[in-house]
């Protein structure tokens, strides 16, 4: 139990550099992440309301929620709304990263023409698609009734079913250029020898790609693919600007419906508690990137020391 | 049959290619023609024989006439990014510190401390703004621009700590301990010699952090009140909407003022831009 004598003066001289240039860091995220943190899951238990100090009530806030039919839809839509959205992205990110990739002239202005949904303020892309989803005013419904596909008026967000497909295709349209471009970053790090070696071996192009291609993208499409599904799963901003849960509560996420009882009805209490009912979801994801990452850096450091050895 | 080598990059690279970039633009240049477009040519139902969406005859500057003389939308620009800059500057100067000391320095919890920043880095802001919105209100920040500039820190901190980590150990150690041999102090070669070799990263983690500012909506909406205090998507949506009734010229005017700035400095550093996002991913 000598740890703290064998500690030299220039260690110790270390860590105290270490401490402080931590400390602005550790102070910004303990009172604004951590401290709000603990303060969520006290007001959880709580029965505050605007105004209203309120006292402790245990899990009754949970268990209301629990048979609370909007709260039962919204955890449907969110992750009907997470699955759907992921799979789109994950599908056309992968398209247009092997397309770029294959692009010879005019890369850099048609990749950076590709991330502009990303870049511009969610906001403000969300309310041109709202524009383009009004029904009287739709350019989207006169294109499809140009191309003969309909010829009644659509109603984008008006019915559950057709309003939230609709937020899930402006989801993709956004998040679609996060997924083409990093993938795109991992493309060009595999190299060309190994589809010459496939070509060779006679392997077709899907074979190239399920084979080759694939196999040697997927831990940066794990990376990406659990980012987007936490910023998915917690997302505000699209169903607030097209939707703003209804029609009739139907296109909820938790972010919204949390929102709408916390900050609309001033059931400070009741919000708190549905934010954190996103809380295990968003664990589960954090614990398995955490342990996939540290997997892959073991897994690294292994073929290290092979190679070390030969 | 042959088909020629052009004719199937034609197919199966431009034609697609080019299907998706126009799906990708068309909302952007939907919002320039709304927003050039005047009021009676706007409120056509699509199924009538003088729908004409794709361009004007004409163009009007009305919307954005409206937008600067009665409205606070000059203010909000200037309120966005006076809390865009300071947020940046509090969060790279956090992260550079943070960052070099997880990256270079050996002591106790360095690697709990990295994995706690990790964390906060994928902790969504829709979990925390109701308890964070009191926590506002206890330290009287409420309808001022602190109330943004000091909690937009919390997820621009933990990527910017992130990025310019894994670049700071890209940096040789060998450079510093030459400058110590010489007689600079830790302090000074950290300052001296680390920062500026690691300039491009800071210039990438700055870019990506300034963005994210600039377009943060729910924090906004919640902590702001009163108009002139407002930033501009919180402006633009709550202040152009009335009740049900949208106005839509000046509505995508707003959009695209409010578009332009990010666009405009995300279009000198694209590669910038690009090598924070893809670094962000790799850790």
């Amino acid at each position: 139990m000598n740890w703290y004598r064998r500690v030299t003066p220039r260690e110790r001289q270390e860590w105290f550099f270490a401490f402080c240039l931590l400390s602005p860091a550790v102070l910004m995220l303990s009172i604004f992440v951590l401290y709000p943190f603990s303060k969520g899951l006290w007001l959880s238990v709580l029965n505050t309301e605007v105004a209203i100090p309120g006292e402790f009530i245990g899990l009754k806030n949970f268990i209301k929620l629990w048979n609370d039919q909007i709260f039962r839809r919204t955890a449907q839509n969110t992750i009907l709304y997470t699955i759907a959205a992921t799979i789109l992205k994950l599908g056309l990110g992968m398209i247009v990263a092997l397309l770029l990739n294959q692009l010879i002239g005019f890369k850099r202005i048609i990749r950076a023409s590709m991330l502009l949904p990303w870049i511009v303020p969610t906001i403000l892309s969300a309310l041109a698609w709202k524009w383009m989803f009004d029904p009287t005013f739709s350019v989207i419904s006169f294109f499809l009734f140009h191309l003969g596909i309909t010829s009644k008026q659509i109603s984008w967000l008006g019915g559950p079913v057709l309003s939230l497909t609709s937020v899930i295709i402006v989801n993709a349209w956004r998040g679609m250029p996060f997924f083409a471009i990093t993938l795109l970053a991992g493309l060009q790090t595999i190299t060309p020898t190994l589809y010459e070696a496939a070509a060779i071996d006679g392997a077709s192009g899907w074979q190239r790609f399920w084979y080759v291609t694939w196999p040697l993208l997927m831990p940066v499409t794990m990376v990406v693919v659990l980012f987007s599904v936490i910023m998915t799963f917690a997302d505000f901003q699209l169903v607030y600007i097209l939707t703003g849960g209804g029609p009739a509560n139907s296109t909820h996420l938790f972010a919204t419906y949390a929102y709408q009882i916390g900050i609309g009805t001033g059931k400070i209490s009741e919000g708190a508690a549905v934010s954190l009912a996103m809380f295990p979801f968003l664990f589960l994801i954090v614990i398995f990137q955490l342990w996939y990452i540290r997997r892959g850096e073991e897994v690294k450091e292994e073929s290290k020391k092979k190679r070390r050895g030969r | 049959m042959i088909v020629s080598r052009r004719s199937k990059r034609w197919f199966y690279l431009y034609i697609p290619l080019g299907a998706i970039l126009i799906g990708t633009l068309f909302p952007f240049y939907w919002m320039g023609v709304t927003a050039f477009r005047p009021d009676r040519e706007l409120y056509v139902a699509w199924n009538q024989p003088n729908f004409n969406p794709f361009f004007t005859l004409r163009p009007t500057l009305e919307h954005f006439a409206f937008l600067f003389q009665e409205t606070l939308f000059k203010r909000w620009l200037l309120n966005t990014l006076f809390i865009s800059l300071l947020s940046t500057g509090i969060s790279l100067f956090c992260g550079l510190l943070a960052g070099y000391a997880i990256a270079r320095l050996r002591f106790p919890l360095a690697g709990p401390i990295g994995t706690w920043i990790f964390i906060t880095y994928l902790v969504p802001p829709t979990l925390l703004f109701i308890p964070l919105g009191e926590v506002v209100r206890t330290f009287h920040l409420g309808d001022t621009p602190w109330a943004l500039i000091l909690t937009y820190p919390t997820f621009l901190i933990p990527f910017c700590t992130w990025l310019l980590m894994g670049y700071f150990r890209t940096i040789p150690k060998e450079l510093e301990e030459c400058a110590q041999i010489d007689g600079a102090s830790r302090l000074q070669a950290m300052v001296r010699i680390v920062f500026p070799l690691a300039l491009p990263g800071i210039l990438s983690a700055g870019i990506f952090a300034f963005t994210l500012s600039w377009n943060e909506f729910l924090y906004a909406l919640i902590f702001i009140s009163s108009a002139h205090q407002k930033t501009v998507s919180v402006g633009v949506v709550s202040e152009l909407v009335r009740g049900d009734t949208f106005f839509w010229g000046s509505l995508m005017a707003g959009a695209l003022m409010g578009s332009v700035p990010v666009a405009f400095i995300y279009s000198f550093f694209v590669e910038q831009y690009v090598s924070a996002l893809s670094g962000a991913v790799k850790g």
